[in-house]
């Protein structure tokens, strides 16, 4: 194909575009609709994945050092900690920096534990983190088997809820997405098809008056790209703008507390790549199968 | 130039449309093809164009044996022939000017090119004025010249007209005629299917009637012979 062909295909599908205005413009909305749907429902799913993420990372198991054990040996049974199957990273708390924490975690409350600090109940620690927060509960009967443990603490009840709780928000979320990507797919394509079905009879002229099949198909894939592409700015804009919104809210509210949301920055430009990417995919999609076929004249 | 060999076409629901055709048509000829309805003059120009592919024989144009043309060569065929039909059959959405044009697109011209043979035939069938105008803007008459222009803009050795009358009221038929004279003038042949009595009996020229599949009359200066 010779580059002015190229330039006449691409003249062809924007002047084809425009003449056919308000087959365009439904298709575009199509587009939009769908996509808006897919990009907030996108959105949700990752913070969701993300804030899962966050809460599990929080589960640690807390193995307590038996008060007969000698101080000179915690770090060979930090060691042990350290080699045992899944498990990431093991620091060492004492029992004064565990009871620090206490007093801090409980605020004006804690102060009365003050008075603990000559005669301290609490026993020296490690804190264990596992590689995979799901392993918590296996990792941490390894730890409770060793002699120098006297008690292992991980939430136990809690975490197994929790982490059923994250799995279905997952789960649901993958298969609303999924859903609504096919249903998009449908969607944008039976609209980019209702365009060219009633073109059908321009395509049985091209034919006839010596038009390739190729030559043919040149303005449709680019007409059916630029209609998905041109149907995903809207969706863009409305995300990039509403989850900025959303994010300083959450953030200046909930922020300090415990949850946080995906930064904007990867985000958003990922997301509006994702939105091209399928707006553009789909339309093109969507014109090509239509187009083939009436090309069998 | 054209030469039909023993051609044979049946339809796959059984109808026998064409039973053993042999034609010779001389490069320059001006040829009308005429006959009763359902005689088998629509597949006769269809074969042509390759619209339709005989079952048996050989149609050999341009030194081309379209029986045995590939699917994707189909295209190559047809930019060596202008076709012209009843219905006009014009890109609704393109005005007159993309409709000529178009035929040169396809074959890759260059836009200057373009630019001044479509303007040339433009002008030979009169509508330069109305160049810019969709076809829903113009009368049949204007309509069928813009194909007219169009089948002729790449210079084919040979013009295919399936009733390029058969819409148009009769002052409107003899303008398109003075055109198809003037084509044929200029060396290209002309085959036309027709059921306009008239004209034929008025424009004398090379008569081929069909009826049952079979060439039944192939005169050199003939009449439409038939009394409808």
């Amino acid at each position: 194909m010779k580059i002015r062909t190229l330039k006449r295909h691409l003249v062809e599908a924007f002047k084809s575009m425009g003449r056919n205005g308000w087959m365009s413009f439904a298709s575009i909305s199509a587009v939009t609709v769908t996509l808006l749907l897919v990009s907030v429902f996108v959105a949700i799913l990752l913070n969701i994945n993300y804030i899962a993420s966050q809460i599990e990372d929080d589960v640690q198991i807390r193995a307590y050092i038996e008060r007969t054990e000698k101080s000179e040996n915690y770090d060979t049974y930090q060691k042990q900690l350290e080699n045992l199957d899944k498990v990431k990273t093991v620091k060492y708390q004492s029992k004064e920096q565990g009871l620090d924490e206490l007093i801090e975690s409980l605020g004006d409350e804690g102060k009365a534990f003050s008075s603990l600090k000559d005669e301290n109940p609490l026993r020296d620690a490690f804190i264990i983190y596992t590689e995979e927060p799901q392993d918590t509960a296996q990792v941490a009967k390894e730890v409770d088997k060793l002699k120098f443990v006297n008690k292992v603490e991980y939430g136990q009840g809690t975490v197994e809820k929790l982490f059923k709780v994250t799995d279905a928000a997952r789960n649901v979320g993958i298969v609303l997405v999924l859903g609504l990507v096919f249903t998009a797919m449908f969607l944008i394509s039976n609209t980019i098809k209702l365009t060219i079905v009633t073109r059908r009879r321009e395509i049985e002229i091209m034919k006839l008056v010596g038009a390739t099949n190729g030559f043919i198909r040149w303005p449709f894939f680019i007409e059916g790209f630029a209609l998905g592409v041109m149907g995903a700015i809207l969706p863009i804009i409305v995300i990039a703008v509403g989850y900025q919104a959303i994010f300083d809210i959450v953030n200046q509210k909930l922020g300090t507390v415990f949850i946080e949301l995906l930064p904007v920055t990867p985000l958003i430009p990922q997301l509006s790549l994702l939105m091209l990417l399928i707006g553009g995919v789909i339309g093109v999609w969507g014109s090509l199968t239509s187009v083939r076929k009436f090309l069998k004249i | 130039m054209i030469e039909m060999i023993d051609v044979w076409k049946t339809y796959p629901n059984g109808v026998m449309a064409l039973n053993g055709i042999d034609v010779y048509i001389e490069k320059g000829e001006f040829v009308y093809v005429v006959g009763p309805s359902g005689a088998g003059k629509s597949s006769f120009i269809k074969c042509m164009y390759r619209e339709e592919k005989p079952t048996q024989g050989s149609i050999i144009i341009n030194g081309t044996n379209l029986a045995k043309v590939k699917e994707r060569q189909i295209p190559k065929v047809r930019r060596k022939m202008g076709v012209i039909f009843q219905d006009f059959k014009l890109l609704p959405r393109l005005t007159v000017y993309e409709n000529v044009a178009f035929a040169l697109e396809v074959i890759e011209e260059s836009p200057k090119v373009i630019r001044e043979r479509v303007m040339e035939v433009l002008d030979l069938v009169k509508l330069k004025n109305k160049a810019r105008m969709f076809p829903d803007e113009l009368s049949g008459g204007e309509q069928q010249r813009v194909s007219i222009a169009r089948s002729i803009v790449n210079r084919p050795p040979v013009v295919i007209a399936d009733e390029p009358t058969g819409n148009l009221d009769p002052e409107t038929a003899w303008e398109i005629m003075d055109t198809f004279k003037e084509i044929n003038n200029r060396g290209t042949t002309v085959v036309m299917a027709t059921h306009n009595k008239e004209i034929v009996n008025t424009i004398t020229k090379r008569v081929i009637a069909i009826e049952g599949g079979r060439i039944v009359r192939d005169e050199a200066k003939g009449d439409y012979g038939y009394e409808d």
